[in-house]
């Protein structure tokens, strides 16, 4: 087993907990919305991607079309396409392969993956990817057969899980001088978009926001420090 | 269709989307460096992205901005992640505090 995989099995383990814990809130409310086990469990198995299946779920639940549910999917993984630009360069092999390794792209491993200077460390990103699918698959499977004996998960607290697990990679990024102004145009622009957009609309929004603001900025010599988080 | 059967679609759909959108940047951009000025960008780009995230789901709920229990919940978790806590126990005092919290009538 190479080192960066076994390292990034090590890093990803505690998000895997975490992943668990979240994908069991989605299992219960994948099974209230009227979906059955088996198929909260194959959404997550074929989909693993937590903010999509959340946006999708509610919307399927409350009546919607699948179309509406498809497209809300579709804008809350629009952020993918961003980071699978910046992951390109560092996947190598003909382009089907370079895809099929895009499909370990999820938001901790590609924070974990990165190595500060514009490129990531793809096996780490394997391995940190591996125990996040696993608890996220488990977790799913756990909240649809449990959903019936816990309630609401508003109850237990869960939905703080999924801002604390996002807090906990902007903080690493915020060790990083350059990145303190733009978290904070992110936030507000996403903030200010929120009553008026679809989900998922306002997050792409931000990032873009702010990226187009940088660049019309001279290089920030801090950015050459590199940094792994 | 039957109900069971349009949430078959869905997922199957789903699938498809998302596997388009991850493999997207790597098939058509892959394999060769990104230019300079793009890749500074680049380097950035997380923490606009994050920070979005943390703000609409901390603070947002559906179309509605407001503070709920599991705001105060997400901001004590942030105190404890700052001070460097292991974020399993960051998570676990987020969800403890909210479910507190809710218990307690707040909402």
């Amino acid at each position: 087993m190479h080192d960066s995989y076994r390292r990034g099995l090590r890093l990803g383990a505690p998000f895997s907990v975490v992943s668990f814990l979240l994908s069991a809130s989605f299992g219960v409310v994948a099974v209230e919305a009227g979906l059955s086990p088996l198929q909260a469990v194959v959404m997550s198995a074929v989909v693993h991607a937590g903010s999509a299946q959340f946006a999708a779920v509610a919307i399927i639940g409350g009546g919607g079309g699948i179309v509406p549910s498809v497209a809300a999917a579709s804008m809350a993984n629009a952020r993918f396409l961003a980071m699978g630009i910046a992951l390109a360069p560092s996947l190598p092999g003909r382009a089907h392969h370079r895809g099929l390794q895009g499909q370990a792209n999820v938001d901790p491993s590609w924070v974990l993956a990165n190595n500060g200077d514009g490129t990531f460390d793809r096996r780490l990103l394997f391995g940190a990817t591996t125990p996040q699918y696993a608890g996220w698959v488990l977790g799913t499977l756990t909240g649809a057969l449990a959903g019936d004996l816990l309630g609401g998960t508003e109850r237990f607290g869960l939905d703080a899980i999924f801002p604390t697990f996002f807090l906990a990679l902007l903080l690493g990024e915020l060790r990083r001088p350059a990145s303190r102004p733009l978290a904070v145009v992110g936030a507000v622009v996403a903030l200010a978009l929120v009553p008026f957009t679809p989900a998922g609309v306002p997050v792409l929004a931000a990032a873009a926001t702010a990226l187009v603001g940088l660049a019309g900025l001279p290089p920030d010599p801090t950015t050459e420090e590199g940094e792994t988080a | 269709m039957s109900q069971s059967t349009t949430f078959w679609v869905l997922i199957a759909a789903m699938a498809v989307t998302t596997a388009l959108i991850k493999a997207a940047g790597p098939v058509v951009l892959g394999g060769r460096p990104l230019p300079a000025r793009l890749n500074a960008v680049i380097v950035l780009m997380p923490a606009p992205l994050l920070a979005a995230l943390v703000a609409t789901s901390a603070l947002a709920d559906g179309p509605r901005l407001g503070v709920d229990a599991a705001t105060v919940g997400v901001a004590v978790a942030a105190v404890l992640l700052w001070r460097r806590a292991p974020l399993v126990v960051c998570v676990l005092v987020a969800a403890a505090l909210t479910a507190l919290l809710r218990a307690a009538g707040v909402p």
